[in-house]
C-alpha cells in the first residue's frame, strides 16, 4: 500500500515537470480553435456481446495531434479502428453511432471504407513495411488508387518521414534491411504518400529505443502541419509531450475526459484522470 | 532468497542422466539417418546399373532414339527414350495446366476469402480428394472423362489417350498445391494486410499484390510437389491412357523450327517414363538383362528430371519472394 502511493506521487512529480517544460499553451491554442474534421457521436461498440466502446463523442480538431490514452483494454485503439472502419474487417465486431469525416458519416451505406481508407491513413503499433522494396513500399498506396507513382512523389513522401536522407540512395532494397526505427518511418512515409487527409497512428513508438521514438515524436509534430493525426499512447509523458489535445478512456470503453492537453495534464475535471495521470491506478 | 553462504550446487548430472541425454540425441540422429541412407541407396543402385546399362547401349542413343521396344519378344531391341520423354512431358505440362492455377486460385479463397468455418469444411475435403487410390482416378477418367469428351468436344479422340488421364491427374494434384499454398499463405503476418488495408487496398489487391508475393516460397515448393507428382504418376497413366511408345511426327514450322502438334499426342495412347518401367518389371524379365537395366536407366532420368526442376523452382523462387 504504502508503495503504490509512493510511486502514484513519484509519476505525479514527473508529470508535472513534463507539463511546465513541455507542451507549449500558444500553440496548443493555435491548433485547437482550427475546425473539427472528425467527429464521432454515441459511438459504441461491441465484439459479439461485450462493449468496448461507450457512447463516445468527441471533435476533432484539423492541423492538430489528439492523443488517445487510457488503461489496458480501455477500448482507445477499438476507437481508433473505428475512425477508418478498420474494425470492418472483424467479423463478431459491431459499431453503433456515428463517426463523420467533414460532416459525412462514415457508417452510412453509400460510403466505401476503401475509399475512407484513403483519405484516413495507419500506421501501426509494430513496424509493418511489406517485405518489398523502400519505393514500392512508398508506392503501394498510390498504385491501389490507379495513380501512377513519380520518383518526386517517392522523395517527398519519404522527406515528409525523416527518412530520405538515410535511404535515398538504397531506394531499391528492401524495407525489411531497414532499423526499426527507419521502418516505422517508412510506414509513416507509406502512410503520408497518397496524401491523406488523416493519420491513425496506433502506438506508433512503443516497439522502439527511445532515439527511434524520439525521432517518430518529432516528426509527428511536423505532420500536423499539413495532416490531422490521431495517436493512441500508452505513455502519458508522450501524450504530453506532443498532443494539443488528449482524450482519456477508462476502462470499460468510457471516454472520461477530453481537453486540452495541458488542462488534462495540470487540471483535470474528473478525479478519475487525476488518479490515472498520476498513477494511482492503471 | 540466496543467504550468500555455502557452494552453489553446480555438479554434473549423474552418468545415467547422461547416457539417457545422448541416448535421445541417438535415436533422432538414427531416424533421421533412414532417409538420407535410403536416397544415398537408391541413387547408388540407379548409378550403378543405370552406368552398367550404358556401357552395353551409347548414352547418345538412348537420349536421341525415337524407338522404345524393351522386349526381345516383339522383334528387335532398341531403346530410345524420346517417345517417354514427349509422353512424359505432356501429362506433365498438361496436369499443370489444371493443377497450378487451380490450385493456387483455391488456396487464396481458403486463405483469404472463405470464412473460417467453410475453410475448416472444404480444406479436409480438399484433403481428401488427395487420399483416393489413384487406380480409381484411372477408371474414372477412362470410364467417364473419355467418353465425356469424345461426346463434346473431341470426337476424334481414342479410348486411351493422354489428355484424360493427364486432366486427371491435374485435378488429384490441385490439393497437393492448395492445401501447401494456403499453409504458406496463412502464415503471412496479419499485421501486413492490415498494412493494405488502412492503404486502401481491396481485399483482391492485398491478396494479390501483398500476400501472394510473401508467400511465394511455399507456393513454388507446392509447385514442385505437385509437378514432381504428375511425372511420377503410373497408375492412371496405365488405366487411361494405354501405353503405346508413340513417336508422333515431328513437323517443321517457320525457319525450321521443329514442333509437335498438339492433338497428335493428347488424343492418342502414349507411354511415360514410369510405365515403361512399369511395364518392364511386370514382364518376366531375368535380372542382368538388357532390358533389365534399361529400368535403372529410365530412372536415372527421373531422378535427374525432377533435380533439375527442384534446382530451377528454388532459383526462381529465391528471385521472386517477398521474405517476411
Amino acid at each position: 500500500m504504502s508503495q503504490n502511493q509512493q510511486s502514484g506521487d513519484e509519476a505525479s512529480a514527473e508529470s508535472e515537470s513534463l507539463i511546465t517544460t513541455d507542451v507549449q499553451p500558444a500553440e496548443t491554442n493555435r491548433r485547437s480553435r482550427s475546425a473539427t474534421i472528425l467527429e464521432t457521436r454515441d459511438l459504441s461498440v461491441y465484439y459479439g456481446d461485450d462493449r468496448a466502446l461507450t457512447d463516445v463523442s468527441i471533435e476533432i480538431p484539423e492541423h492538430s495531434v489528439t492523443a488517445l490514452i487510457g488503461p489496458s483494454g480501455c477500448g482507445k485503439s477499438t476507437f481508433l479502428r473505428c475512425l477508418n472502419r478498420m474494425n470492418d474487417l472483424i467479423d463478431a465486431c459491431r459499431v453503433e453511432g456515428e463517426v463523420t469525416l467533414r460532416g459525412k458519416n462514415v457508417y452510412d451505406e453509400d460510403v466505401d471504407p476503401v475509399a475512407l481508407r484513403r483519405q484516413i491513413g495507419q500506421v501501426f503499433q509494430k513496424p509493418n513495411p511489406f517485405p518489398k522494396s523502400i519505393r514500392d513500399n512508398v508506392t503501394y498506396g498510390l498504385e491501389v488508387q490507379g495513380k501512377s507513382a513519380t520518383d518526386e512523389d517517392v522523395e517527398r513522401a519519404l522527406k515528409g518521414a525523416a527518412l530520405w536522407d538515410e535511404v535515398k540512395d538504397q531506394l531499391g532494397s528492401s524495407g525489411l534491411d531497414l532499423s526499426g526505427g527507419q521502418q516505422q518511418r517508412l510506414c509513416i512515409a507509406r502512410a503520408i504518400a497518397p496524401d491523406p487527409e488523416v493519420i491513425l497512428m496506433d502506438e506508433p513508438t512503443s516497439a522502439l529505443d527511445p532515439v527511434a521514438a524520439s525521432k517518430i515524436e518529432d516528426l509527428i509534430d511536423d505532420l500536423a502541419e499539413e495532416y490531422t493525426v490521431v495517436i493512441v499512447t500508452h505513455n502519458m509523458q508522450q501524450a504530453a509531450r506532443i498532443s494539443d489535445r488528449t482524450a482519456v478512456f477508462l476502462t470499460g470503453g468510457e471516454l472520461v475526459e477530453y481537453d486540452d492537453t495541458a488542462t488534462i495534464f495540470e487540471d483535470p475535471a474528473d478525479d478519475r484522470v487525476e488518479d490515472y495521470i498520476t498513477g494511482k491506478f492503471g | 532468497m540466496s543467504d550468500g553462504a555455502g557452494t552453489p550446487d553446480l555438479q554434473r548430472p549423474s552418468s545415467l542422466t547422461r547416457i539417457k541425454e545422448s541416448g535421445y540425441g541417438g535415436v533422432f540422429v538414427a531416424c533421421a539417418a533412414v532417409t538420407l541412407l535410403t536416397t544415398i541407396a537408391i541413387f547408388a543402385t540407379l548409378l550403378s546399373d543405370a552406368l552398367f546399362f550404358f556401357s552395353e547401349v551409347p548414352i547418345t542413343e538412348f537420349l536421341s532414339g525415337t524407338e522404345w521396344s524393351p522386349n526381345p519378344r516383339g522383334g528387335g531391341l532398341s531403346f530410345g527414350i524420346v517417345p517417354l520423354v514427349i509422353g512424359t512431358l505432356t501429362v506433365t505440362i498438361t496436369a499443370a495446366f489444371v493443377a497450378l492455377p487451380i490450385g493456387t486460385l483455391t488456396a487464396i479463397y481458403l486463405s483469404e476469402y472463405a470464412t473460417p468455418r467453410v475453410r475448416s469444411i472444404l480444406k479436409p475435403m480438399l484433403e481428401i480428394l488427395a487420399g483416393v487410390p489413384t487406380v480409381v482416378y484411372g477408371y474414372f477418367a477412362l470410364v467417364y472423362i473419355t467418353p465425356a469428351l469424345q461426346a463434346t468436344l473431341f470426337p476424334e479422340m481414342r479410348t486411351f489417350n493422354a489428355l484424360s488421364a493427364s486432366l486427371m491427374i491435374g485435378i488429384m494434384t490441385i490439393p497437393m498445391v492448395s492445401s501447401i499454398s494456403e499453409d504458406a499463405m496463412s502464415a503471412v503476418p496479419d499485421s501486413l494486410r492490415q498494412a493494405g488495408y488502412g492503404l486502401g487496398a481491396t481485399k483482391y489487391e492485398v491478396s494479390t499484390g501483398i500476400v501472394v508475393p510473401a508467400s511465394l516460397s511455399g507456393i513454388a515448393s507446392s509447385y514442385i510437389l505437385a509437378i514432381s507428382r504428375a511425372i511420377g504418376e503410373t497408375m492412371i497413366v496405365v488405366v487411361a491412357m494405354g501405353a503405346q511408345a508413340n513417336m508422333p511426327e515431328v513437323r517443321s514450322a517457320l525457319f525450321g523450327i521443329p514442333y509437335i502438334h498438339p492433338a497428335e499426342v493428347l488424343f492418342d495412347s502414349g507411354m511415360t517414363i514410369t510405365v515403361s518401367m512399369v511395364q518392364i518389371a511386370g514382364g518376366d524379365l531375368v535380372g542382368g538383362t538388357l532390358p533389365y537395366d534399361a529400368m535403372f536407366a529410365l530412372g536415372l532420368t527421373l531422378f535427374v528430371i525432377t533435380l533439375i526442376m527442384n534446382v530451377l523452382s528454388d532459383i526462381i523462387a529465391e528471385r521472386y519472394r517477398e521474405a517476411y
